[in-house]
């Protein structure tokens, strides 16, 4: 960590309370919130969301919606007092002294100006014009890292990746030279390859800057990738904070437990054991609270924890934690007990088995192939990871498979030796209902409309052939198997939270008892708590009834926690295939290498980390030969552009197609000691 | 799904949240503390009432003529004067709201249930039905009303029914168009894909699973539609192709007065044409505060 280059603070919040107006009543957001950053000292917030991690950023640069006032507190920036500046000023110190990036780059910026032009405008307000600012535009564009500034320049935001947006959305923080930067979500859209790369290019831009950073994240890994402190923000009050290292290894609030304790970490299994979860839920905002805000979830909490509010102890070593027991933390009891019942061993037949499937789109009158030649097959039981970026082909795979789009000619889709028609519509009932899917988000795939108890009705009618008395029960039944009560079934899905509008989405999938269950990225819009339960719930359905799964996630220790199988796609091509376990512990195919190293972990040790070069190509013009030969960091040769490398077993069972013998892959991923994913 | 017990070590789900509002109650609530609305209803409340008991309640019989007091100014014993025939122009003007407030909003409903009903085909099809219907709706459009009108008029004859048909008919391309996009956008979410992974029919779809979703932007556009129906009628009966003598109608009485505001006799006049501004006014504002509600 860097040594503080001057004394000062660079941000000071001290009792800091801010409360919406809702409904004509003030609801406290943040509650006495006391938090210290040193110059070029890096700090993560980290939080559940509607904990006010978001807030806190707002507060800082006095941002807050219409409804939202600061009751009481003080904000103090470079010493300077936040409260205390008027318009002028305040718009001074934002120009000049404090920068914001936001999650989504797209929406930061102009989608009408070229990116020279947005960049520019920034050095002209601060007095530099002509081509003195657009050198200076450049060179901030060079300072990110961005390949061909020039051309850049000449572009729309629009025809930029992600990635680049967001490198360009942090040139434009960075342009006048803050001494705050601060960094809401800054990844959380982007691919897990791309991620890695904005958050080193956050890595290295810290070295040559002396802004210090506040870093707001719901990603505990990310988060302790990147910061030096950390503070955990819980129903807007900071419950724990100290080194990074500290709070992550030694956590000493059951919340920083429990937090921990949800993530399928260390290559955990679903056969090895439930994840914990937090029972309960987060206070609404504006709660009224007596005591401690976590006592209700937390197993250790005793009267005292009900009827006094701890203070922020200090257990040494420059940390604090919001716990009278503090020391006791780490014994938090599971709130999910870890056994499970073994499953059976799986031998049956495969129940999917997919042969050479297809799909070529149209795009501007070229065929662009979103599926190419992909074979794999699955048991009943059993989980098909599937991973690879965005644009590899996951989700139309997924679609092939439900019959929502119809396949190329030629390929083949068997469920359970029948072989499958390609368009919905053609398929029998019976099949109809073995192939359902979970939608990632549930707000889009519940019918705004209708009651829980409409939906699942309709589902039973539909799926499961049922009507009257035992409709009724059966309904009853999904419902308690998804652990949802009688309660819910008369409200409309926005009265639930995320994870109860998943859970009614994954009974809906269940109700006419399918033979495979497409599960797509259905806990990436959760928190990681809800996540838990989530994947819990999957797994125990899944044992108890024998289903498949065919699960995409970006999440790889959320894929490898659930996965029998992993089919790892590159350009809709499988670029490996095999066991779960032999896909992830390797030797593997140099993008699956790629992939898993770019995974920010909180268990990591080692720093080195295979970074893939630029954006994924367009599947309208795939490069030739290997189609990841243009990323591809142990490219060997012309062979690799020239010629397509053959899916070719390495092992029984574990497909990789590269032109690399498995052999000499086995030997050069040898050395590097990865705990992957 | 099995019967099995479920683990009793999985952590229950808290109830749901019954405290919140539903999305109608918030529309409700936002309505009635909105200025434009209160005031728009206000003014449409108060010509719906002399609709329904103007008769009642007014001074003279609106169609009884007294020819020894025609075309007095407004005055005590007339507030807004007498016309040519010697009938009030006070009692006029308030039953005349009669004719008006029936045709129009017939006319209305008529142009939201066919224009919902194709909107939902062609959204929902896309493709060729599309294609083609929104070509004939598009050509549809670009003929007025008054040629449509004097079409069916020729074919018809003038009745209140060729008028609530002629308007009703020449606003639901309008009505189409808007639940059209409505319909496009929610077709690509997942719930319509759930439908379709339960082999869901299309009129199922459409109308069960699509229709209550699409409700807002159609309330919109017949509140707004209704403002343009009114003006619509009072053309038509200016014209004489819309309600019939002896009817107190405005447009009716503006058309047989028109003539003698060259005279001086501008109450004849001025009153009717008020009554058609207010209301259409009333309606807008009422439109403005429904738009306002639903896009809070």
């Amino acid at each position: 960590m860097t040594e503080p280059s001057h004394p000062a603070n660079a941000l000071e919040l001290k009792d800091l309370s801010v409360a919406y107006r809702v409904g004509r009543r003030d609801r406290a957001v943040l509650r006495n919130v006391n938090l210290t950053i040193k110059a070029g000292e890096a700090y993560g917030l980290v939080g559940e969301s509607g904990c006010g991690k978001s807030t806190v950023a707002l507060s800082v640069v006095r941002y807050l919606p219409r409804n939202g006032s600061i009751t009481g507190g003080s904000i103090a920036l470079d010493g300077k007092d936040v409260m205390k500046l008027d318009a002028e000023a305040l718009r001074r110190a934002r120009a000049d002294s404090v920068s914001m990036v936001y999650q989504d780059p797209g929406k930061a910026l102009n989608p009408s100006l070229r990116i020279g032009r947005q960049l520019t405008e920034i050095f002209e307000l601060a007095g530099v014009t002509g081509q003195a600012a657009e050198d200076k535009a450049l060179a901030m564009l060079n300072r990110v890292r961005i390949s061909d500034p020039a051309s850049v320049m000449q572009r729309y935001p629009h025809q930029l990746s992600g990635g680049m947006q967001q490198r360009v959305a942090i040139a434009m923080a960075l342009a006048n030279d803050p001494s705050m930067l601060i960094l809401d979500e800054p990844t959380t859209g982007l691919d897990a390859t791309v991620e890695a790369e904005v958050l080193d290019l956050i890595g290295q831009l810290r070295r040559e800057l002396s802004a210090s950073i506040l870093f707001i994240s719901h990603n505990l890994a990310v988060v302790s990738n990147m910061c030096d402190r950390v503070g955990v923000l819980y129903a807007g009050m900071l419950v724990e904070e100290g080194s990074t290292k500290d709070v992550f290894n030694d956590p000493r609030h059951p919340y920083t437990v429990a937090l921990l304790r949800c993530l399928p970490r260390g290559g955990q299994r679903k056969d090895q054991g439930r994840l914990d979860t937090i029972p309960g839920f987060l206070p609404g905002i504006g709660a009224t609270i007596v005591g401690c805000a976590f006592a209700d979830r937390c197993a250790l909490a005793t009267e005292r924890c009900r009827a006094e509010p701890p203070p922020l102890y200090d257990p040494g070593g420059g940390r604090l934690s919001r716990c009278h027991y503090h020391d006791k933390a780490q014994s938090l009891p599971r709130a999910t007990p870890a056994e499970i019942v073994a499953a059976a061993p799986k031998q049956a037949p495969p129940v999917l088995q997919v042969e050479g499937l297809n799909k070529t789109y149209a795009s501007h009158g070229r065929p662009l192939r979103a599926v190419k030649d992909v074979s794999v097959s699955l048991r009943a039981g059993e989980t098909l990871g599937l991973v690879g970026e965005s644009g590899s082909g996951k989700t139309t795979f997924a679609r092939l498979l439900l019959g929502l789009v119809p396949p190329d000619e030629g390929g083949s889709i068997e469920l359970e030796g029948k072989k499958l028609a390609p368009r919905l519509a053609s398929r029998s009932e019976e099949q109809v209902k073995a192939v359902q899917i979970v939608f990632q988000n549930p707000d889009s795939a519940l019918n705004r409309s209708h009651s829980i108890r409409h939906i699942l009705s309709r589902a039973l009618k539909r799926l499961g052939g049922l009507s009257g008395k035992t409709l009724d029960t059966r309904l009853e039944e999904l419902v308690r198997s998804v652990r949802l009560t009688d309660r819910h079934l008369a409200v409309k899905p926005r009265q639930l939270s995320g994870g109860l509008k998943q859970r009614v989405a994954i009974a809906r999938a269940f109700a006419g008892e399918p033979r495979i269950v497409v599960c797509d990225e259905p806990t990436s819009a959760l928190d990681v708590s809800v996540q838990a339960a989530i994947l819990n719930l999957l797994a125990d359905l899944q044992s108890r009834q024998d289903v498949s799964y065919i699960f995409i996630s970006h999440d790889l220790g959320v894929v490898r926690y659930l996965s029998d199988k992993i089919a790892v796609l590159y350009l809709g091509r499988i670029m490996e295939f095999g066991p779960s376990e032999a896909v992830f512990s390797g030797p593997h195919h140099p993008y699956t290498e790629a992939l898993l190293s770019a995974v920010p972990q909180l268990d990591r040790t080692e720093s080195s980390r295979i970074r893939l070069d630029g954006e994924i190509p367009s599947a309208a013009n795939p490069p030739t030969g290997c189609v990841f030969h243009t990323r591809c960091p142990r490219k060997i040769g012309a062979i690799c552009e020239t010629q397509e490398p053959e899916l070719t077993e390495a092992q029984p069972g574990h497909t990789i197609r590269c032109h690399i013998p498995y052999a000499e892959l086995a030997r050069l991923q040898k050395p590097k000691v990865v705990e992957p994913a | 799904m099995s019967a099995t017990d479920t683990p009793a070590s999985l952590p229950a789900p808290s109830a749901p949240d019954t405290t919140r509002r539903s999305p109608w109650g918030e529309v409700l609530h936002s309505l009635f503390r909105s200025g434009t609305f209160l005031t728009g209803l206000f003014i449409l409340l108060f010509w719906v009432v002399c609709a329904l008991f103007g008769q009642h309640f007014v001074p003279y019989d609106p169609l009884e003529s007294d020819i020894i007091n025609s075309l007095t100014p407004p005055a005590a014993d007339h507030w807004f004067g007498t016309d040519q025939l010697g009938r009030d122009v006070f009692s006029r003007v308030i039953v005349g709201s009669r004719d008006i407030l029936t045709v129009a909003p017939l006319a209305t409903i008529l142009a939201t249930l066919a224009g919902t009903a194709l909107g939902l085909v062609i959204g929902y099809f896309r493709g060729i039905v599309d294609d083609i219907v929104s070509r004939v709706l598009e050509a549809f459009m670009a003929i007025p009303v008054v040629i449509i009108a004097l079409l069916a008029i020729v074919a018809l004859g003038t009745s209140k029914i060729t008028v609530i048909v002629v308007i009703g008919l020449s606003f639901a391309p309008i009505i189409a168009r808007t639940v059209r996009s409505a319909v496009l956008a929610e077709r690509e979410l997942d719930y319509v894909a759930a439908a379709k992974l339960r082999h869901e029919g299309a009129l199922h779809t459409m109308f069960v699973e699509i229709l209550p979703n699409v409700i807002p932007p159609i309330l919109v556009e017949t509140t707004v539609r209704l403002g343009y129906a009114i003006f619509a009628v009072a053309t038509l009966s200016f014209m004489g192709f819309g309600i019939q003598p002896p009817s107190p109608d405005w447009g009716l009485s503006i058309s047989s007065n028109y003539g003698m505001i060259g005279g001086g006799f501008w109450w004849t006049v001025l009153f009717d044409a008020l009554a058609i501004a207010s209301l259409v006014i009333g309606v807008n504002l009422v439109a403005d505060g429904v738009h306002g509600a639903f896009n809070d």
